[in-house]
């Protein structure tokens, strides 16, 4: 059972506190906070999410900069009070429409109302967003969207300042519309992030999706909900009918290593026709989570060349080219690449006639960064960097320097080729079809080519 | 609490502005408490959220409780939700105050709207102000029978919120017994979730004292009892089904047509997405098997799929708790994961946390057939410009070399590691390199090559200049300069603030100068003078003791600092088993995170429900009958192991078990009988680290093999019934309830080990001796039986769980029984039986 609850600001400040059981001390949070601050005396090391301190056990969670906190003296299972962490934070951004430290305090006295009915006396009772509707009263005082930096999904829709017709996504559930009418509206998200390690000739040495078909409904009446995937989509490794491999190069069967689902999904036809039923709860939930081992096709390639150039000097050439098609764009990608300790300054030579790139040498970590707006399928890009040292080289350059990660978005584009086929809303009442929203997105996860 | 903010950023009601603010609030709330003006409950509610904004950043705001109370007549259910926070946060300190809330709140109890009831209801139960409870009884009785299943819920919980400020209330109006009907009968899952977590706490605090309640509390792991939870299971939130799922985990199914039931019922709760129910939902699987090999082994595949999901699919903190999970299912089957290695590569933006946890996965699924992809992966972490990473990696490097896998191409690695010429990964595989050594002499040729090359100067870290140290002395012979690099350290000797490496540079220039004496005499004479004017008192020590034992016989200082040395076969595990399956009894919990069962951190009274056979267990340990002295001592000694931290203890076992292979001769001569058992005392005087013996010393006197000690108690005639018989169920629910009484490590004949090909050999030989197997299974080397046998004139019934390892032959022991004054006689019948075990 849960004894407190709290969030804490970046400062270490309370936002709200919550004591459900009366057996730990009142300055928990403040134990707490000092001890996460200095886990490490070089505080280089990152707090366990869980550890026990005089016997009272704290679970914490980061969610947008802020701390979620839970303590016991019970023996827990960590997985209960983690999820559940992560569940108040989003329940609350349901409730608020944008989580971030302004919108908790603005609305503290609502976060309240909420953590009554969430936990009793340590036991959770409900984290649905519909459920708690019923209970709660308060009207949340919404912050400005536009103005802040949205984290999570709702951010991976934007492009620059301009946003994809996702601006609900930063709508509370409970809050209307400035014209007092609520627009029927569903989302579907399909987010998959990817991992890939190529080898330093380039193979690819490791890959993996792990995608969310992520729901946010705004529909009145709740109606049930079909949705269909792709025909040839296959659970479990072990499940592919043999014959399908030979037939299609290329255009294979979409095989999920695994997966698993909100509890509100129907799977009753899914081995006959790949469609899932549910009746979605209000506010934001993942349908699906799915994974694939599957050998796919990485977005990027990416060259790296090292070579000493003389005895204080050396030269890299960094290279990526955007192997999707050219219909698609690429956002936000960032490359990055530690160089060797002893680096003292970097010249970089930019390609001409590109706008938005930029790089930069980060002399405090020694990191070279290159940052590029956007990237059209099909296209490359280079960069050529001259490194300055301050002492002799000894040894072999590349164990000194790399590997190159990158980060990137790509909207519309999914390498694991799931696709959400349709999406059909059982009709209860005459008013014009509700706005569908099915959206594809692809985000870096950890993408790093070794030298 | 946390200090208040201090800036005024953002104009947000939960900034302070100073302790006068308070008193005015209290003017402004008298002035509203009797207004009807238009518009007060609108100036009220920012008055209210002011008070719980200083409430929330720790002011002290109970100076204007009653003007809270005077203001909470208002039909306004905003402010009444603040109003009830207030109060439930203040009224336990002012319980005079708190009265003043009763009216109000019984009032509301019995308001039309079911909510208002509810949230009334539940602020009166959280009060937590004893002299109050007579308030209670009334709302709480009728909320258990309203209509309404919010109030309901509420209500249910109430009584356990009772129950702690005045058992015998709660007792004495019956609650308990309403909870009970009402867990059975209502239609409402929540309700029924909450009954049963409220009787689960009342039933096991009231066990101790009442028999009823030890009975009841029982009975919810009766048959019909989790098969009705079982088939609600659907209608229960997430969270209530994690309830339900650990009480089911500790059901013991009649047979395996149960067990199938059981599992094909709860099939798709794996496939969930909240990770607590996936992992609730394996622990049902896999403790309900237990009894069943192949279908265990069937569970670890089964559940390997979702757990990765759940590794990858959630946040980081969620990777963290699911990965320990896994790591402690690895231990177990560490095949199970064999061929996913690749899962557990460390992705570069992940907190140190995760990765270090997947260190420890890469190290425990490495085998002959992914260790050089595995290798090859941590290699290029050890390049990796992240140091705490790079050092855990070449630890995990380490330890896979000592699971003897590859050893050939890791060696070769770890010596190219000291070519980076980077300090922490120098410092850091020299101590593995003196680790390898110590179990693979044969390398210690390639190894010293690349040693010798190594300039002291560029090594600081105290127990890597150690471990070099410790290279130079043990291959003085080998290494050219060894003497002379030993010269111009002790020639730095006041520079040096370790006392560990001060140690060890005596013994090395000792070592060296055994071998290679005129080359080090003079670096000895000044190591030894150096060293009997050292402040620190074991260095002192150390020094003079070399020095009389110079004096004495340089011969006899040969066979105590330089014995010949055997390779160490098998480093100290760092856990017994006995908490391995402790910790895998409380799976999906924090004791699988801290790696420690759950008695190590949670007082008594926090350990839930179901924690009894702990709690005995630690009885019987105090009540241990005096003659049985020698396992009484044993069982001390492995409390102290237990006490110890993992990092400690790793080190004072090694030293213990490898005793003669290693390190300072102090703990050289504490193994060695005969000629330096005279010193060995003086040594473990001055060396308070080597007092914890060996905890297998007193088995080993168990085992007659010579060890002087005192006898164990002389077996008393137990007369064991040939036909003893338990089928498998019955035993397994014996072997929950019952404590440990006996647990002994202990060695088997190789013969007998031998044998062992025929899984029937070692059943039919201890049949023999009227101990009957029960259940048997594993691989080679890992064998696990267990038997049962009962006295001859009673049902008094003995159950062993005798864990075998074919490779090391040893024999991990634990016995439980009925009779628990007569579990030593029994284990040492059952050792006697086991000794002659393919001698005959």
């Amino acid at each position: 059972m849960i004894s407190q609850f709290f969030v804490l600001s970046q400062r270490g400040d309370n936002i709200v506190f919550r004591d459900y059981r009366g057996d730990v001390q009142k300055g928990s949070a403040e134990i707490f906070f000092r001890k996460v601050k200095f886990w490490k005396e070089d505080g280089k090391e990152e707090a366990p999410p869980v550890f026990n301190l005089d016997g009272v056990n704290y679970f914490h969670v980061k969610v947008v900069g802020l701390l979620f906190v839970a303590t016991t003296r019970t023996n827990l299972s960590p997985s209960l009070a983690l999820e559940l962490l992560q569940r108040i934070a989003r329940v609350i951004k349901d409730y608020l429409g944008v989580l971030n430290e302004e919108s908790l305090r603005k609305n503290f006295v609502l976060v309240y109302e909420l953590l009554d009915e969430v936990i009793d006396f340590g036991y959770v009772q409900t984290t649905s967003t519909e459920v708690l509707k019923s209970y709660v009263f308060n009207e949340p005082i919404v912050v400005d969207a536009a103005r802040l930096p949205t984290l999570g999904p709702a951010a991976l829709f934007m492009q620059g300042n301009k946003r994809m017709p996702g601006t609900a996504v930063t709508k509370s559930v409970v809050a209307n519309e400035p014209g007092g009418r609520k627009r029927e509206e569903i989302f579907v998200d399909i987010i998959e992030k990817i991992s890939v390690t190529f080898s330093s000739s380039g193979y690819v040495l490791t890959s993996e999706i792990d995608g969310t078909i992520q729901m946010k409904s705004y529909l009145t009446g709740n109606p049930e909900i079909r949705l269909a995937l792709n025909d040839d989509l296959y659970i479990g490794r072990g499940s592919v009918p043999h014959y399908g491999y030979s037939g299609s190069s290329g255009a294979g069967a979409v095989i999920l290593d695994d997966c698993n689902f909100h509890e509100s999904v129907h799977m009753d036809n899914f081995d006959v026709d790949r469609t899932m039923s549910l009746v979605p709860p209000d506010g934001e939930f993942p349908v699906m989570n799915y994974r694939i081992t599957q050998e796919f096709k990485p977005p990027f390639t990416v060259n790296t060349l090292i070579e000493e150039a003389g005895s204080l000097k050396a030269e890299v050439i960094l290279k990526i080219r955007a192997e999707f098609p050219s219909s698609i764009t690429a956002n936000t990608i960032l490359v990055e690449m530690p160089l060797p300790t002893y680096t003292t300054r970097v010249n970089f030579d930019l390609e001409r006639g590109i706008v938005g790139q930029n790089a930069d040498f980060k002399e405090s970590q020694k990191k070279l960064e290159w940052s590029i707006k956007k990237i059209v399928g099909g296209s490359e890009h280079t960069l050529r960097a001259k490194l300055n040292f301050s002492q002799e080289l000894h040894g072999n350059i590349t164990k000194e320097a790399g590997p190159v990660s990158l980060t990137f978005t790509i909207p519309m584009y999914n390498p694991s080729r799931l696709q959400v086929k349709y999406l059909q809303i059982a009709k209860k009442t005459k008013t014009a079809n509700p706005y569908r929203w099915v959206r594809y997105v692809t985000q870096a996860n950890s993408y790093v080519a070794r030298i | 609490m946390a200090p208040p903010a201090q800036s005024q950023r953002s104009p947000s009601p939960s900034q302070p502005s100073g302790k006068g603010e308070v008193s005015d609030l209290k003017t402004q709330l008298r002035q509203l408490a009797g207004s009807r003006a238009p518009g007060t409950d609108d100036t009220k509610r920012e008055l209210f959220k002011k008070v719980i904004s200083y409430m929330t950043i720790g002011i002290d705001v109970s100076s204007v409780f009653s003007e809270m109370v005077m203001c909470s007549a208002t039909s306004d259910i905003v402010l009444k939700k603040m109003c009830y926070l207030y109060v439930g946060n203040y009224a336990k300190h002012n319980p005079d105050l708190a009265l003043l809330t009763i009216n109000f709140l019984q009032r509301d109890c019995k308001d039309e709207d079911p909510m208002i009831r509810g949230l009334a209801l539940r602020s009166l139960c959280s009060l937590g102000v004893a002299n109050l409870v007579e308030y209670l009884v009334g709302p709480l009785g009728n909320g258990l029978k309203d209509g309404n299943s919010y109030v309901r819920t509420v209500a249910a919980v109430g009584v356990v919120k009772l129950y702690h400020l005045s058992a015998s209330t709660c007792v004495d109006a019956d609650f308990p017994a309403l909870l009970k009907h009402l867990m059975l009968k209502d239609k409402d899952a929540q309700v029924v979730a909450n009954c049963l977590t409220s009787l689960q706490e009342i039933w096991s605090l009231e066990a101790s004292t009442s028999e009823e309640a030890a009975r009841e509390r029982e009975s919810l792991l009766s048959k019909p009892l989790v098969y009705y939870f079982l088939n609600r299971m659907k209608e229960f939130s997430e969270w209530a089904q994690c309830i339900v799922l650990e009480l089911v985990s500790k059901y013991v199914p009649m047979d395996s047509e149960e067990i199938f039931d059981m599992m094909n019922l709860l099939e798709d709760r794996l496939q969930h997405a909240n990770g607590a129910v996936v992992l609730a939902t394996i622990k049902v699987f896999l403790h309900i098997t237990l009894s069943m090999t192949d279908v265990h082994q069937q569970v670890y595949e089964r559940i390997k799929a979702p757990l990765l999901t759940l590794v990858s699919s959630g946040s980081p903190e969620q990777s963290y708790a699911v990965l320990s999970h896994l790591h402690l299912l690895v231990m177990r089957a560490p095949y199970i994961f064999s061929s996913d290695y690749k899962h557990f590569y460390c992705q570069y933006n992940e907190p140190f946390y995760v990765k270090k946890l997947k260190l420890e996965m890469l190290t425990a699924v490495a085998n002959e057939s992914n260790t050089y992809e595995i290798v090859t992966e941590l290699c290029e972490y050890v390049a990796n410009v992240d140091i705490p990473m790079a050092r855990e990696s070449i630890r995990a490097v380490g330890k896979i070399a000592l699971q003897q896998y590859d050893v050939n191409a890791i060696v070769d690695r770890l010596l190219q590691f000291l070519e980076m010429e980077k300090e922490h990964v120098t410092a850091e595989t020299l101590v593995l390199v003196k680790d390898l050594l110590r179990k693979y002499p044969q390398w210690s040729h390639d190894c010293i090559a690349v040693v010798g090359n190594i300039s002291s100067k560029n090594v600081q870290e105290p127990k890597a200049k150690a471990a070099l140290i410790w290279m130079l002395g043990e291959y003085a012979q080998d290494m050219q300069d060894s003497p002379y690099i030993l010269e111009s350290l002790v020639e730095n000797w006041d520079e040096e603030d370790s006392a560990e490496v001060r140690l060890h540079l005596l013994t090395a220039v000792m070592k060296c100068f055994l071998r290679r004496s005129p080359e080090t005499q003079k670096a000895l004479g000044a190591a030894l003078a150096a060293g009997v004017a050292d402040f620190h008192q074991d260095v002192h020590d150390r020094a003079l003791l070399y020095y009389r034992l110079l004096q004495y016989d340089v011969f006899v200082a040969e066979r105590i600092v330089n014995p010949p040395k055997q390779a160490v076969s098998v480093f100290a595990d760092t856990q017994s088993s006995e908490m391995k399956d402790r910790i895998f009894d409380e799976f999906n919990s924090l004791s699988v995170v801290y790696q420690k069962p759950s008695y190590m951190f949670t007082d008594k009274e926090h350990r839930g429900p179901f924690a009894f056979s702990e709690e005995l267990g630690n009885l019987s340990i105090g009540t241990e009958p005096s003659d049985a002295e020698v396992s009484a001592q044993r069982v001390e000694a492995n409390d102290k192991d237990l006490l110890l931290s993992t990092s400690e203890k790793e080190e004072s076992q090694g030293y213990a078990n490898n005793g003669s292979a290693y390190s300072a001769p102090s703990y050289n001569a504490s193994t060695m009988p005969g000629a330096s058992q005279g010193h060995f005392d003086l040594v473990s005087l001055d060396q308070p680290s080597t007092v914890h013996p060996p905890a297998n010393f007193a088995i080993d006197d168990l085992l007659g093999l010579g060890m002087p000690a005192t006898p164990g108690p002389a077996p008393s005639a137990l007369l064991l019934n040939a036909k003893a018989a338990i089928d498998p169920s019955a035993f397994q629910q014996k072997w929950r309830q019952l404590p440990v009484s006996v647990s002994q490590e202990l060695t088997i004949d190789p013969r007998g080990v031998a044998t062992m090909t025929n899984p029937q050999a070692l059943p039919q030989h201890m049949q023999g001796h009227s101990i009957n197997c029960v259940a048997s299974g594993g691989q080679a080397p890992n064998f696990k039986f267990f038997f049962v046998a009962q006295k001859a004139e009673e049902v008094s019934a003995y159950l062993v769980e005798c864990i075998i390892n074919s490779s090391s032959c040893k024999v991990q022991l634990k016995i439980k029984a009925d009779d628990q004054t007569t579990s030593q006689a029994f284990s040492d019948l059952f050792q006697s039986a086991l000794s002659t075990f393919g001698s005959g």
